[in-house]
Order: structure tokens, then sequence, then C-alpha cells
């Protein structure tokens, strides 16, 4: 039956959606992260996802085909910020600190669009639940 | 026997072919934000074609029927009203709406064989 592998589908998108607002969570409570060096400032991390690979080319059928998964976690190449503040116990011997490259509007979109996908997945869920347990109500009666 | 197969098997077989469609679709909402990631459809007349056309003959006890399990011919890719940066042809408005309707097209395939299996257990019961 094709309905119960919908579950492992979604659950696959739930899954990786989650690592994604986990990510942005912690993108955000590092924002005003300081550093001594460039070197050791804080990156923005980005998820970036890949399709698990459909069975038909390979031959196995998986739980999770054609489900998604957190192919890599990336850091952000934009560039770091370099602020003078020679009062900064972290400040390097020229008196800079080094800020985090992390963009709080690109964070928001970011976990407003990982929220949306969710919700959606569990729609599907939700959808999927109904049917089968229709589907096995023929039995009764 | 055989009539009350012929009866129930048509249902039966749309009603997976329905639960196929169900799956594609919900692979294509779960890679909404996969990068280059193309949506996939299946065109429903032309599977249950295949599923319902053996494509050989039986003509004696001993062959057996061929049995296709999976739709290979009917899947398709979807061509995206827009096209993204990164590849993907995932619309999630379009996706919704199609989930939808295989939704309600699977619950009405399941009425029609709820039907027919209780008026297969009434002729039984004589009622």
């Amino acid at each position: 039956m094709a309905l119960d592998r919908i579950f492992n589908i979604a659950g696959s998108a739930l899954n990786a959606q989650t690592i994604r607002m986990n990510t942005t969570a912690s993108n955000l409570a590092n924002s005003s992260t300081v550093a001594s060096s460039d070197k050791e400032a804080f990156r923005a991390k980005r998820t970036s996802f890949q399709s698990v690979m459909q069975d038909a080319l390979k031959g196995q059928q998986g739980p999770y085909a054609g489900g998604v998964k957190v192919k890599d976690i990336i850091s952000d190449p934009a560039p770091i910020r370099r602020m003078v503040d020679p009062g900064n116990p972290l400040a390097d011997q020229d008196g800079f600190i080094y800020m985090s490259n992390v963009n709080e509007m690109t964070e928001m979109v970011e976990m407003m669009s990982a929220s949306r996908t969710y919700q959606n997945n569990v729609e599907v869920v939700n959808t999927a639940r109904t049917l089968v347990s229709k589907t096995i109500d023929i039995i009764k009666a | 026997m055989n009539t009350i197969d012929n009866f129930i098997n048509a249902s039966a077989q749309a009603l997976t072919v329905r639960s196929q469609r169900m799956e594609l679709l919900s692979q294509n909402i779960a890679n909404a934000d996969t990068p280059n990631y193309k949506a996939r459809d299946i065109k429903f007349s032309k599977v249950l074609e295949d599923v319902s056309y053996n494509g050989l003959n039986t003509t004696s006890a001993g062959h057996m029927s061929v049995v296709q399990d999976s739709p290979v011919n009917g899947v398709m890719y979807r061509i995206p009203l827009n096209n993204s940066f990164d590849g993907n042809t995932v619309e999630m408005n379009i996706e919704q709406a199609q989930f939808g309707q295989a939704a309600s097209d699977y619950q009405a395939t399941l009425n029609i064989l709820e039907n027919r299996v209780n008026s297969f257990k009434r002729a039984l019961r004589g009622d």
C-alpha cells in the first residue's frame, strides 16, 4: 500500500525542516557573538537539502525513498564585520573585534519558510492518516 | 468466484493507483525546498490502463499473468508556471490543490469499493 509510505516521506521532510529551524535558531542566538580574529568569528550556518534517491534506478525501495534529507550544513560565505572597540576584552592588538555575519532578516525569512513547509507536511500526514483509517473501516460492519 | 473478483478488483486497482498518486504528490511537497528537484505527477487514465491490461494473454492454467506493481509509464514531470533560481519545479499552491483533489478522489473510490463490498454482504445475508 502506497499510503503508508506517505508517513515516511512526510516524516523525513518534518525532520529536515526541524534541523533547518534549529540551525536558524542557533544563528539568531549567536548573532551578537564577538571574536578576536576573523577566523574565530561566528559564521551563519545554512542547511542544504537533497531528495532521497528513488529506488527504481537502484533497484531497492528504502523506507524514505522519495523523501528529503539534509545533505550538508555549510557556513555562510558573507564577509565578517570588523568593529573598533579597544575597551572590549576580546579586542585584538589593533583594537578590533570581529562580529558574526548573521543577518537577522535572512534568518527570520528562513524560519518562516521552514515553518510553512513543516505545516504543509503536517497536513499531508493528517490527510493520509484519515484516509488510512477510513480504508481500514471497510473491514468492519 | 470470478464475477466477484471482477466486481471488486476494478475499484481495488483504482484505489491502488489513487494512493500511488498521493504518494508521488507527498514527495513533491516534502521536497519543496530541495534544489534541482523536479515535481512529478501521475496521469491516472494511463496508469489504470497499464494496471488493468496484462499485455500477455493467458491461454493455459500454467501461464502466469504479468502484474505491474508500480506505475512506470504514467509518471511525468510537471511543467512549472514560473521558473525558480534553484532549479526546483515544486509550486506549493498547485501541489496543495492537487493533493486535496487526490485525497478526495481516493475517498470517492473508497466509497464505491465500500458500497460494492456491502452489497455483497447484503446478498450473502439475504435480507
